[in-house]
């Protein structure tokens, strides 16, 4: 198996999904000849071609609307918007076409597209290159939301979501795209290379949409996250001394409901974290179903650690991103209740 | 990675192809602008101020230019201008190197990991200067990151500038904005989004207002080339053609955005100027390295707004010389001397050598003066880092997260803000 980083997974999901399937192409803002800004297409328009993997204009409804109508005929384009900060243009091709385009013509139509998209803060990036808008499409019909936490899963997650029938947003948590994050922004950064999630096979595999991985077995508390919070969460766990059960969800939606159930029977407890605003984010949702799933189990009031109902800060970054501390925080505090 | 062969039966014969535009040269080539016709200075007359789209085609494909080879001022723009003193120069070149020194001293602070994000204007001067000392107090720009220039030739504090870029208690914007996201009401300065193209409209907006109110205040939008392909930009240039606003629209043709050459944002168009006339607004095509064709432009097309004659569109041509910020490359996707193979040259050097020409300065004056105002902006530079700086922060308050979300502070946020520990 090689080591890659999770820019190099996801660049190797697309390349052998270019190969494997004719019908596959890529395009986006610098995505062709410079391979993007983030460099996960880099190589691919000298191997696949212009045709099969090219720049567009900096229009991001283009992008996506573009896609939709070559999705309609049958090909299958994973498109790329820079950071999902720059998806709002895009908004209503993804969620009144893109989402509903099987339902509304009863499957003349259909749309298996990928929209994949840097997301979530942690790089000084400020209001604009730092938001986590995954509540914004979790609350609509038809698509599916996917967001890995390590380069394994964001092959395999990547080449599932090209080769579904439907529409998927697929976040990419831009932090941890070299290497995982703890959430100690002054600490040493720690590349793939060295954890074992940084082994990915060359070839063809999926991991499966749906379907959340127990990251970390324990018995007192679930704790539900996704993309780079997955990491900060362990680091919160071991801080705080808690046996918690760490659930990487991974798809969003269709959420795996029974993996969340059967971890909270066992533990009673459950604290949400994410990056995103607390008002109207999809930790409400998570609280919600693990109340109508598991209430009769519950031993403590379910808790969420989340980024402030603000724009996110350049400056005061670290009091905005939650930190291993305010987790650990409420992990404590469930314990005690 | 290894190209691909592709089986030769995938590839059938159609009469359809797209087009794939790509620029002159890559980096393992030479750099190549034998694409670009550079018209001779003083070519084009001025219009009259309520020129019409349809008479306006010869402004938007050729070019306005009247800095000559000989770095003198020629045809009817610089007669046009025949006013401006030879002070009023000297202010456009020492702007132009204020700016320079201003980028310089920035990118070597983000370098030494002062500030978190820098960019750079370089080549593009002449643009933002030469404009802003047409405008008068109370209009209003809606600019891009790229167009600090705007705020130098407005004479906006650089304690303030710098604050803004090192994120410390001298910030006008408490650190909230990421570096170079100015914001600057009382120096005609809009806040700047990261988004590319809103302000676009929104300049057409305060325009409207501006009429609705009668205030006498005009509005200037700025865009790249490659963000004219923004839906906004689109939506500005309907409104402006339906309502007739008093609005200067500016798109800054670098060549480039980001990696992308900009035929892709261009496609077939001529010009970006060209696109204008297709929603009856008039627009012209100006050397954006000519600080006297951007000044008498400028002048002509902020007095035609005053005026009431309505929108118009100019395309400022012109190069981006640095990378496209500190995040970025060039080497990768362009030949490394491209810069110097410009045809339209430097803008400073430009103004410089006519200034010469004239008698009105000279090389001894221009290295005193480039040294006196490094030193200057050297100097204000130091005051504003003993305030603070990425590697030795002295933080603003974590509660400014909370401040300025609403007017007032909401219970949840009251709650938050408490949770916060602050
Ligand atoms: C809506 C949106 N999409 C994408 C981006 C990412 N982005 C930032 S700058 C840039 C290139 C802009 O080029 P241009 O408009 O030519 O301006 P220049 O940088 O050359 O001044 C891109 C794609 C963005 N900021 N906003
Ligand atoms: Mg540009």
């Amino acid at each position: 198996m090689a080591r890659m980083t999770m820019i190099e997974a996801l660049r190797s999901a697309m390349d052998v999904k270019l190969m494997d399937d004719p019908s596959v192409i890529v395009f986006g803002e610098d995505v062709g000849y410079f391979g993007g800004v983030f460099r996960c297409t880099a190589g691919l328009q000298a191997r696949h071609g212009e045709e099969r993997v090219f720049d567009t204009p900096i229009n991001e409804s283009a992008i996506v609307g573009l896609a939709v109508g070559m999705a309609a005929q049958g090909m299958r384009p994973c498109v790329e918007i820079q950071f999902a900060d720059y998806v709002f243009p895009a908004y209503d091709q993804i969620t009144q076409e893109a989402a509903r385009l099987r339902h509304r013509s009863n499957e003349q139509f259909t749309c298996p597209l990928v929209v994949r998209m840097p997301t979530g803060g942690g790089i000084f990036g400020g209001q604009t290159h730092s938001q986590s808008p995954e509540a914004l499409f979790t609350h609509v019909a038809g698509l599916k939301v996917v967001i890995p936490a390590t380069p394994y899963d964001a092959k395999g997650l990547l080449i599932s979501a090209i080769e579904d029938p439907d529409p998927v947003i697929f976040l990419e948590p831009k932090r941890i795209y070299n290497g995982p994050f703890f959430g100690d922004h002054s600490g040493k950064s720690v590349p793939w290379s060295s954890h074992p999630a940084g082994e990915v096979p060359e070839g063809h595999y999926t991991v499966p949409l749906g379907k959340a991985e127990i990251r970390r077995a324990g018995s007192d508390v679930t704790v539900l996250a996704y993309g780079t919070m997955v990491h900060v969460a362990e680091a919160a766990a071991s801080e705080a001394g808690v046996d918690a059960e760490i659930i990487d969800l991974r798809t969003l939606l269709p959420l795996d409901v029974e993996t969340i159930r059967t971890s909270v029977e066992k533990t009673g407890r459950c604290v949400v974290v994410h990056e995103a605003t607390r008002t109207g984010g999809f930790g409400g949702e998570l609280i919600a179903e693990v109340q109508e799933a598991c209430f009769w189990h519950l031993r403590a009031p379910l808790l969420r650690v989340t980024g402030w109902d603000a724009p996110y800060p350049h400056a005061q970054e670290w009091d905005y991103f939650p930190s291993p501390a305010r987790i650990a925080r409420a992990l404590v505090q469930v314990m005690g209740d | 990675m290894q190209p691909v062969v592709l089986p030769a039966a995938r590839r059938e014969i159609t009469a359809a192809k797209l087009s794939f535009p790509r620029p002159p040269a890559r980096p393992d080539q030479p750099p190549d602008f034998s694409n670009i016709v550079v018209p001779p200075a003083g070519a084009l007359p001025v219009p009259p101020l309520d020129i019409e789209a349809q008479d306006a085609r010869s402004f938007a494909v050729g070019m306005v230019r009247v800095l000559d080879e000989n770095s003198r001022a020629v045809g009817p723009w610089a007669e046009y201008l025949g006013d401006v003193s030879a002070e009023q120069l000297r202010l456009g070149l020492r702007d132009m190197l204020k700016m320079r020194a201003v980028d310089r001293r920035m990118l070597n602070a983000q370098r030494q990991g002062k500030t978190s994000f820098y960019l750079q204007c370089t080549g593009e001067e002449a643009i933002g200067c030469g404009f802003q000392r047409q405008l008068e107090r109370g209009d209003m720009n809606f600019p891009t990151y790229r167009q600090q220039t705007l705020l130098i030739a407005a004479d906006y504090p650089l304690e303030s500038l710098m604050g803004q870029l090192y994120s410390n208690d001298l910030d006008p914007l408490k650190g909230r904005q990421l570096p170079i996201m100015h914001s600057a009401r009382d120096y005609g300065f809009f806040s700047i989004s990261g988004n590319l193209g809103t302000q676009y409209v929104q300049a057409v907006g305060w325009a409207m207002a501006g009429a609705l109110r009668g205030n006498g205040k005009i509005a200037a939008g700025w865009i790249g080339d490659g963000a004219t392909a923004s839906n906004d930009f689109h939506s500005a240039l309907l409104s402006a053609s339906v309502y007739l606003p008093p609005v200067v629209l500016n798109v800054v043709n670098n060549q480039w955005a980001i990696s992308t050459y900009t035929g892709t944002a261009a496609g077939k168009s001529e010009t970006y100027a060209a696109r204008a006339l297709g929603y009856g607004i008039p627009a012209l095509r100006v050397d954006g390295n000519d600080y006297l064709a951007v000044a008498a432009v400028s002048r002509w097309a902020i007095d035609r707004a005053r005026q009431g004659f309505g929108p118009v569109l100019i395309e400022w041509f012109t190069y981006r010389v640095a990378a496209h910020s500190t995040s970025d490359d060039p080497t990768a996707y362009r030949p490394k001397d491209e810069a110097q193979a410009w045809p339209l040259g430097d803008p400073v050097e430009r103004l410089k050598a006519h200034l010469i020409v004239r008698g009105d300065w000279s090389e001894e004056r221009h290295v005193q003066a480039e040294a006196e105002i490094l030193d200057e902006v050297t100097a204000i530079q130091k005051a504003v880092e003993a305030h603070g700086t990425f590697v030795d922060p002295q933080p603003i308050s974590p509660a400014e997260i909370f401040r300025g979300v609403y007017a007032d502070l909401p219970e949840h946020l009251r709650r938050q803000r408490q949770e916060m520990g602050c």
